[in-house]
């Protein structure tokens, strides 16, 4: 049957008529296009994206950072190394350390606590929880179970997520799913890490500690998220074998085939779907390994340097791995005005990005940024230790009970 | 293994949550199941009570022993902290040097670790105090 | 009610008995007190055992049944309990044998004090002794015993100026009466440097300021006072024994610079007695950390609060001095067996009584006082004896 007919009679009988395959669907969907020009339908492999009536975004935010730091320099002292190959090479000057009796966990109550300081919401009152990172404390035992019974959320959709250093977006893309769905009314999305390098290793320069807590919901956003897309391949860049203590990674080929690749794709795809080029955004924020790579693709997706400066936080806490990308949108949320457009893009390696089409809503005037400190405050309150309390506070010094 | 023991006063350790007796006001940190000024009058009626995680050192002292469960953080500070809802606190204080506390500075409650049941077992969640920044800075 | 009176009195050396085992000790003291008593086992009535923490050091519990059985007091069948109050464990059983005998219930009464503390490492003693403050609000989040000592003794320096040399002479002074006892753990005189230039153990309070880990046990020999002269000559009355609990935790008081039990405690004594500070010839005060004594002192009435330390430095507190303080050597060089602790003092104090302290024998002693507490100052239990 000729599918304009087919798509004439599910329109008139309210019935699906069904496609004899994907070509026809596809087509069909181009007809509905030309014929809703108000309503914006986008194509995307075969399936609808409407995009909704309601505004879903982030309601309120908040981060933490743990107040030690190690000068990489410190740390090339140790392993022989030259002070100017991290903080010239990799662009870090220090990172942050968990205290010893700081984790993953504490980490995400105390960045939840700060977005709550901003703006309550309840416990009741949030649907679900979804806590990413690669430094669980618990292999089997979520965070996010706790992060429910620390603000008494026990009707809520826990779990935790695991995609290298972009656990934390992806739990962000959840949490708009659902509230999207209409199945929940908020919901909390935690990026949050005490990551660990071997020691001796490049990534002992910048794994670090830290994380950030959005709560999405559809009343009272702050800053609307506008669309979300994600680029996912298998990528063995950067990988942990189970029972392994340290992760190991491709050296070189984490760069090009990795980071660059579907941190790129992803943008691309984002601003193709939403209509924008890299000019219409304020902010842009990237995942950030190092102090170099942003600069580096945002360069080549046409971005400045000033676009990015108020997000880039890794030359001074190193790599927060779930934490790097939205502590560095939290960042940019502390200073950023109504009308603001920001681009956010993470990646994960193993390999994947997700990212983010931002707008500041006229609520961030009515929001009070100022009840939790801000990510550049954080950044600026800090006490040096030197290697030897570094081993001790990761705890890479073989303890004997 | 030790599990009940702790899991059961996990609300109160995560989130300075105490109880208040509602005939004389009075706000009680460690919960209490009765009041000790009312007595039976409050028995079965105490209710819950969540602080606010403010406070100020009343009195400190820095550990030097060895202690079970604490030999990586030895020295450390520990206090008694008087909040403004009333009740004093038993608690450690943390990111800061011990020749930077003194008695009458404004701290704030923290969620950190504080111990586990060894390398296999539970790990226990609770609060300790950090310097009040915000308050130190104005 | 009728009053009780001391017929006999024994010890052992506190020390680190690395030959004798819990029941070794208790068994030792026992007999010696019954000796002393020129009694037999057959004569003894009930047994009252001090212990805090047997189950804990060496694993057993059932103590008083235990001491009564390697006592040799089995055939009589006689009842033996153990009473806990931390470290007023040894005056609370004197407490419980005074109102057994008091009230007419039991006649002759053996009451005992022991701990074996060095069976296990320091960390391991450390929590143990940890039991006596409160173990989910206190030493859950890292306050050890002597952490709780060391705040009292930091609010106490902030709110009266006293200073840590002020604060080294209680040891010092202990330290000069313990070299004259034989039965001390520790039997060397030290200075006010020694104390400060000590080990720290939580700030202020280093080591020098906190008593030892120590073996020990004590026991007396209680009688009707109306029947004590058939037994002995030098019979010594109980004129008071008081005991008052407050707030487990530091953080439920009001002040951290008094102790609301060891005031209610020596009110009560006193008044029991018909005695007033002045009336006191020496005292054993609890110095198990050199504040607890310091504050004891004040709340018992002998010195203004703020102010314990002029008695000190005024040199009263020796044994030739208008206040005779801790003549045995205290728990800081006599040393600290916790539950045996409570009725050493008394053990000393009837020794002192009856003329028979040697060395360091204060002069004309008619009555002296004991000063035990349990936990931080949590109990306090007040005993006052004085020539028959």
């Amino acid at each position: 049957m000729d599918f304009r007919i087919k798509n004439l009679l599910s329109r008139l009988f309210r019935f699906p008529v069904l496609c004899e395959n994907l070509n026809e669907r596809t087509k069909a969907s181009e007809i509905v296009n030309r014929r809703n020009q108000n309503t914006i339908k986008i194509k995307y492999n075969g399936l609808h994206f409407p995009r909704g009536e309601i505004m879903v975004g982030i309601v309120t935010y908040g981060s933490y950072i743990p107040i030690y730091r190690i000068k990489t320099a410190e740390i090339a002292r140790m392993w022989g190394d030259k002070p100017e190959h991290p903080e010239n090479g990799l662009g870090i000057l220090s990172k942050s350390v968990p205290g010893y009796d700081e984790d993953a966990a504490t980490i995400a109550v105390e960045a939840l606590r700060n977005a709550l300081r901003r703006k309550n919401i309840p416990g009741e009152k949030i649907g679900a929880i979804f806590v990413g990172s690669e430094s669980h404390p618990y292999a089997v035992k979520p965070t996010a179970s706790l992060i429910a019974e620390v603000i008494g959320a026990y009707r809520a959709h826990a779990a935790d997520l695991e995609f290298a250093c972009k656990a934390g977006t992806a739990a962000m893309q959840n949490v708009y799913a659902m509230v999207k769905a209409g199945m929940i009314e908020y919901g909390i999305a935690i990026g949050t890490d005490t990551s660990q390098g071997q020691p001796g290793d490049a990534l002992d320069f910048s794994a670090s500690a830290g994380g950030t807590a959005f709560i999405i919901g559809k009343d009272e956003v702050i800053a609307e998220i506008n669309d979300t897309v994600s680029y996912v391949t298998d990528t063995p860049d950067f990988w942990r074998r189970e029972g392994q203590r340290y992760p190991s990674h491709g050296g070189r080929f984490t760069g090009e085939p990795a980071y660059f690749k579907h941190i790129i794709s992803a943008a691309k795809i984002l601003m193709e779907k939403v209509g924008t080029k890299p000019e219409d955004y304020d902010y842009a924020v990237f995942h950030q390994p190092n102090g170099k790579f942003p600069h580096r693709v945002g360069k080549r997706l046409g971005f400045t340097k000033e676009q990015i400066k108020q997000g880039l936080l890794t030359p001074y806490i190193g790599n927060t791995y779930s934490g790097a990308t939205p502590t560095g949108l939290s960042a940019i949320l502390d200073v950023a005005k109504p009308g603001d457009r920001i681009l956010a893009v993470s990646f994960g390696s193993g390999a994947g990005s997700d990212a983010f089409d931002i707008t500041v809503t006229d609520e961030i005037e009515n929001f009070n940024r100022d009840a939790a400190p801000k990510v550049w405050d954080m950044i600026n309150r800090k006490k040096y230790i030197d290697y030897a309390i570094y081993l001790k506070f990761r705890r890479m010094i073989v303890e004997v009970d | 293994m030790v599990v009940p023991r702790f899991w059961r006063e996990r609300r109160h350790r995560y989130s300075l949550i105490g109880t208040q007796c509602p005939v004389c006001g009075t706000v009680y940190f460690p919960p209490r199941n009765v009041c000790p000024k009312c007595g039976r009058k409050s028995l079965g009626k105490m209710e819950e009570f969540q602080l606010s995680g403010k406070g100020k050192i009343y009195s400190y002292t820095i550990v030097h022993q060895n202690v079970l469960g604490y030999k990586y953080q030895k020295p450390y500070i520990m206090a008694i902290i008087e909040t403004p809802e009333g009740p004093k606190i038993t608690a450690q204080i943390v990111d800061i040097e011990p020749e930077e506390v003194h008695i009458g500075m404004p701290v704030r409650a923290v969620f950190r670790r504080i111990t586990e049941d060894g390398k296999a077992g539970i790990i226990q969640y609770g609060y300790k105090f950090v310097p009040d920044w915000e308050e130190l800075e104005k | 009610m009728r009053d009780v009176a001391i017929i006999g009195a024994g010890e052992t050396k506190y020390g680190e008995h690395w030959d004798k085992s819990l029941r070794d000790l208790a068994v030792e003291a026992g007999l010696k007190a019954l000796e002393d008593a020129g009694i037999y086992a057959e004569d003894i009535q009930a047994m009252f055992g001090g212990n805090m923490s047997a189950g804990s050091f060496v694993g057993q519990d059932h103590v008083g049944a235990l001491m009564a059985d390697f006592a040799g007091l089995t055939e009589t069948m006689i009842p033996a309990m153990r009473i806990e109050s931390a470290c007023a464990s040894g005056a609370a059983a004197l407490h419980a044998g005074y109102m057994a005998v008091a009230s007419g219930l039991y006649d002759i009464v053996l009451v005992g004090g022991v701990e074996k503390m060095t069976d296990l490492p320091g960390d391991m003693v450390t929590d143990i002794l940890a039991g006596a403050a409160d173990r989910e609000w206190e030493v859950f989040f890292g306050a050890t015993f002597p952490a709780l000592g060391a705040m009292m003794a930091r609010r106490y320096m902030y709110e009266f100026g006293m200073t840590r040399e002020q604060m080294a002479l209680f040891p010092v002074i202990a330290h000069k009466h313990g070299a004259l006892n034989p039965d001390a753990h520790f039997q060397r005189e030290i200075t006010v440097d020694t104390v400060l230039n000590s080990a720290m153990v939580a700030d202020p309070l280093t080591i020098m300021n906190c008593s030892p880990v120590s073996d020990g046990a004590a026991a007396v020999v209680l009688a009707p006072a109306e029947i004590a002269r058939k037994y002995t000559d030098s019979p010594i009355k109980i004129s008071a024994s008081t005991f008052a609990n407050e707030y487990i935790s530091l953080h439920s008081r009001e002040s951290l610079v008094r102790s609301v039990s060891t005031i209610e405690a020596g009110k009560k004594a006193y008044r029991m007695a018909k005695k007033e500070p002045k009336d006191i010839d020496l005292v054993e005060i609890h110095d198990a950390f050199s504040i607890i004594a310091i504050i004891g002192l004040e709340d018992l009435g002998f010195a203004k609060k703020g102010e314990a330390h002029k008695l000190a430095e005024e040199g009263q507190l020796y044994y030739d001095g208008d206040l005779p303080y801790n003549p045995s050597g205290g728990l800081k060089a006599k040393g600290h067996p916790v539950g045996a602790t409570g009725v050493g003092q008394v053990v000393e104090i009837v020794k002192q009584l009856r003329n028979e302290a040697g060395k360091r024998q204060v002069e004309d002693a008619k009555v002296g006082l004991t000063h035990n507490v349990g936990g931080i100052m949590t109990s306090s239990i007040i005993h006052i004896l004085e020539v028959m």
